[in-house]
């Protein structure tokens, strides 16, 4: 019996993905675990591969375009089945979608997906709402048939209506909006175009979605911190060079900050935490996310226990994170959840930044690069490496001398680095 | 050591109530107490105190006999047997609470129960100490009355409301200090039994939580029937002189009055001492607990409801607070409590009930309201009664139409609030509640005519 195959809810709450591309073509036979399509959700590619035997049927969506989860995208053919012998509209019409255009490919088109998502489930006889509901709802203009209710029974009630009515983006009837003429592209002296648009990437989307949302509604404060480098350098040397003759891995002085700042979490773990509007979240775990440049864009890889991991594993952890983030293969629970980021610019020269919180986190530490510096020691200029760190608090989880207080419990741990191996 | 799905330390009518829909919910349960079953609430509070107050109605009626055709010698107080009758009325429900926790199969420990170590709970007891552990903590340990220094209660000359429910005689002069629903319940049963009663209220009225027009309404009714009220004023300093006490004034009236028994009902704490809460990630603010709208605290698998979290300190409050707690629990997703739905009684005389905004409070956003209003003394079936005093007010959103507030005083209001608690609740309009038809001839009949009075619609005024 053929059957649908469903857009797969690939991370946790993701409501839709995009198809990069398909491994089978119409007609391949499928066997269990062979990887059907290449699938991008808003941080990772992952190949989604068949939990049943076949043969790929019709394709029912297109390539590059946001599908809902749930929505049909395939059709698998059982043994002995054909497009000849089976009814796709009947079965996507049996799946609850209608007025699809049957065994056709699925244009390009977004609204395709629309036709295609699950159908809201008409309302049946009475609708159960509040008199207040009724009233709020009427005031409003909003329809009620289209409302969720929360009450006993689903009955609509006063905080669904609100609730609705704060989402509804406001339209705006003002008769000054310009008017915007069609976009005409604008052309340079030499014949060839002056721009063009890169659609985003899922990934640029979510990045620039939540990071717009941190900006704008957690209120940041930042905490500079420089730290004396030598120290660290020194055991770095010598722990790479005993490691020389061993398996060859080398840390870097990311590692070392990585483990320090876990060392310190470990012994401040009111920092450990995030805002939720109802209470302060304590986290068990100090799950550290690391700040990995890609070429589509940032991803926080997360090395998880990172206090109870020795500086080699959290190294080992980091260098395999990093390389499968950088090919798009890290599974979601992967770069998702960590209470703390860290952000290393330091090797590209740059001294130092502010980093943007990384929500639901409530602290991320930007570090800049070792460079020599004058110092002064005991009334006497002095030479030393040094690096620049800035601490960006979310200013209603954590209070400052909180923040100080754990950005110089770090700062110790970095300038007595034995501390982190112990 | 016994191993537990919940364990509620604390068996008032919050706890006990939690330990039952547990119980329903096929939790393994226990509940640790280590006095009596009931709580405050059953035992020295809510209900021995309602046994008192209705002595002291049929006292006030019996003496009212000839206004209704009935001719009767002075009637006389019997303390020791009103006291006797509200102990049995407290101990029969304990015993009903008692049979309710077994019949639920909800495992009864006494004794003091104190954090240690995660899950785990430490109980002392008569027979010495022992351990239960549980996934879930239920923290329900009330509250008590707030100390004055130097007015320590000691059972004589200064009380607090246990003493004041066990009296041996009734007192000369009684000075009530706290001006609350408390106080003014003690003062009202007092003055019934002939005692002369003054109260000290540090706010500028009595009942300062009730709308400023009940407060108004009561304050009269009270000070003609002959109890002096100083409100707005503070206890500066007491000694003791001989048997009795000199307590002074500071505030809008500086006097000083001669009390042979002070009783405090002035503010309340929180019980969380001895819980075992320090080093835990439970935070405790003013004296009271903090939770998260389903009765989370701090420390995972640590929960916490009713007094012990805070205002209002209401036995139903805290019921409800259970039931959010345990669904949450047991992942039914109840919807967080609204105060603004909790109506809250006073059973002086007259009475005063209340739900939701008062006028003040309503105006107070710059929201447009309308306010009905309607006396008994034009009310059939209260004239019948000679029962004319109070009014009913309420309060409606202009715009929606939405009841923001009832406040009734009067006799029996108590009784009726909970028709506008359900028309909250159901959040009926100003519309639904003219439909709605009111039986004749009730008092409540006066609570359909305030609506109509909001919308100028009323027909009997």
């Amino acid at each position: 019996m053929a059957k649908l195959i469903l857009m797969p809810e690939i991370s946790a709450n993701a409501t839709s993905a995009v198809i990069k591309a398909w491994s089978k073509k119409e007609g391949d036979v499928v066997a269990i675990n062979d990887c059907l399509a290449e699938i991008e959700t808003d941080k990772a590619l992952i190949e989604f591969c068949a939990d049943e035997a076949g043969v790929l049927g019709t394709i029912l969506a297109p390539i590059g375009k946001d599908i809902a989860v749930g929505v049909p995208i395939a059709v698998l053919y059982a043994g002995g089945e054909s497009a000849a012998t089976t009814d796709v509209t009947a079965l996507l019409a049996a799946a609850g979608v209608v007025g699809n255009p049957g065994a056709v490919p699925a244009p390009a088109d977004s609204s395709i997906v629309q036709a295609l998502a699950p159908p809201v489930t008409a309302p049946t006889g009475r609708l159960f709402a509040s008199p207040l509901a009724r009233r709020l709802a009427r005031e409003k203009g909003l329809d009620l048939a289209g409302l969720q209710g929360s009450g006993p029974h689903g009955r609509i009630v006063k905080r669904d209506v609100e609730r609705a009515a704060s989402a509804v983006t406001p339209v705006v009837t003002s008769v000054a909006t310009p008017v915007v003429s069609p976009v005409v592209q604008p052309v340079v002296t030499d014949g060839t175009a002056a721009f063009h648009d890169v659609p985003h990437s899922s990934m640029r989307k979510t990045i620039a979605r939540r990071l717009t949302e941190s900006k704008a509604s957690i209120p940041h404060f930042y905490l500079r911190a420089d730290c004396r480098m030598d120290k660290l350098l020194a055991l770095r040397k010598e722990i790479n060079l005993a490691q020389e003759g061993g398996n060859g891995r080398k840390m870097s002085v990311n590692d070392f900050i990585v483990k320090a700042v876990a060392v310190a979490l470990r012994a401040l773990p009111e920092m450990n935490v995030s805002w939720t509007d109802a209470a302060l979240r304590h986290y068990a775990q100090v799950d550290i996310a690391v700040a990995v440049s890609t070429d589509s864009g940032l991803i926080t890889p997360v090395v998880r226990s990172a206090d109870r991991k020795s500086l080699s594993a959290v190294s080992a952890t980091i260098t395999d994170l990093a390389a499968r983030a950088r090919s798009g293969k890290l599974a979601p629970d992967e770069y998702q959840g960590g209470s703390f980021t860290i952000s290393n610019l330091g090797m590209f020269g740059v001294s130092e930044f502010s980093a943007i919180i990384n929500p639901p986190q409530a602290a991320i530490l930007a570090v800049g690069s070792t460079e020599q510096r004058a110092i002064v020691v005991d009334g006497a200029l002095a030479v030393a490496s040094m690096m620049s760190v800035t601490l960006s608090v979310d200013h209603r989880a954590i209070d400052g001398a909180l923040a100080a207080r754990w950005l110089a419990v770090l700062q110790r741990t970095i300038e007595n680095p034995l501390s982190i191996l112990i | 050591m016994t191993q537990f799905d919940l364990v509620v330390v604390g068996g008032g009518p919050g706890g006990y109530v939690a330990a039952i829909r547990a119980a329903q919910l096929g939790l393994r349960t226990a509940l640790v107490e280590k006095a009596q079953l009931g709580g405050i609430c059953l035992n020295w509070g809510c209900i021995p105190t309602k046994a008192l107050l209705r002595s002291a109605d049929v006292l006030r009626l019996i003496s009212e006999a000839s206004r209704f055709g009935i001719k009767v010698a002075p009637p006389e107080p019997d303390l020791p047997a009103m006291v006797a009758r509200s102990r049995e009325v407290a101990a029969q429900l304990q015993r009903g609470v008692t049979h309710l926790m077994k019949k639920n199969g909800v495992t009864v420990l006494q004794g003091h129960a104190k954090l240690h170590g995660r899950g785990t709970l430490q109980i002392t007891g008569a027979n010495g100490a022992s351990s239960v552990t549980a996934k879930h903590i239920l923290l329900a340990t009330g509250a008590r009355a707030r100390v004055l220094p130097g007015l320590e209660a000691d059972g004589k000359s200064l009380w607090s409301y246990r003493e004041a429910l066990t009296p041996t005689a009734v007192p000369k002069h009684l000075v009530v200090i706290g001006g609350g629903a408390i106080g003014i319940e003690f003062a009202s049963f007092y003055h019934a039994l002939g005692a002369e009663v003054s109260v000290v209220e540090m706010a500028e009225r009595i009942l300062p939580v009730e709308d400023a027009e009940i407060s108004a309404y009561v304050g009269d009714a009270l000070r003609q029937q002959g109890i002096k009220l100083f409100t707005g004023c503070k206890l500066q300093s007491s000694k003791k002189l001989g048997n009795d006490w000199q307590l002074t004034l500071e505030g809008s009236r500086q006097e000083t009055l001669t009390a042979d028994v002070v009783l405090t009902a002035a503010g309340i704490v929180g019980n969380v001492e001895q819980l075992g809460l320090e080093g835990t990630g439970v935070r405790v603010e003013k004296t009271h607990i903090v939770t998260d709208a389903y009765g989370a605290t701090g420390e995972p698998g640590v929960y916490a409801i009713g007094d012990v979290t805070g205002a209002p300190w209401l036995a139903h409050k805290a019921s409800h607070e259970a039931i959010i707690c345990i669904e949450q629990i047991a992942g039914l997703h109840p919807h967080p409590l609204d105060v603004s739905k909790i109506p809250a009684c006073t059973y002086s005389h007259p009475q005063v009930a209340s739900i939701g905004l008062t006028e003040v409070q309503a105006k107070a956003g710059g929201r447009q309201i309308r306010v009905g209003k309607f006396p008994f003394a034009a009310n059939g079936k209260a004239i019948a009664l000679g029962a004319t005093g109070g009014f009913v007010k309420v309060v409606f959103d202009a715009a929606s139409g939405e009841l923001l507030g009832a406040h009734m005083a009067g006799d029996d209001v108590t009784e009726m609030i909970h028709g506008y608690a359900i028309a909250r609740e159901l959040e009926a309009t100003e519309e639904d509640l003219m439909q709605t038809i009111f039986p004749h001839p009730t008092q409540s009949e006066a609570m359909h005519e305030a609506v109509l009075a909001a919308y100028g619609r009323a027909l009997h005024i």
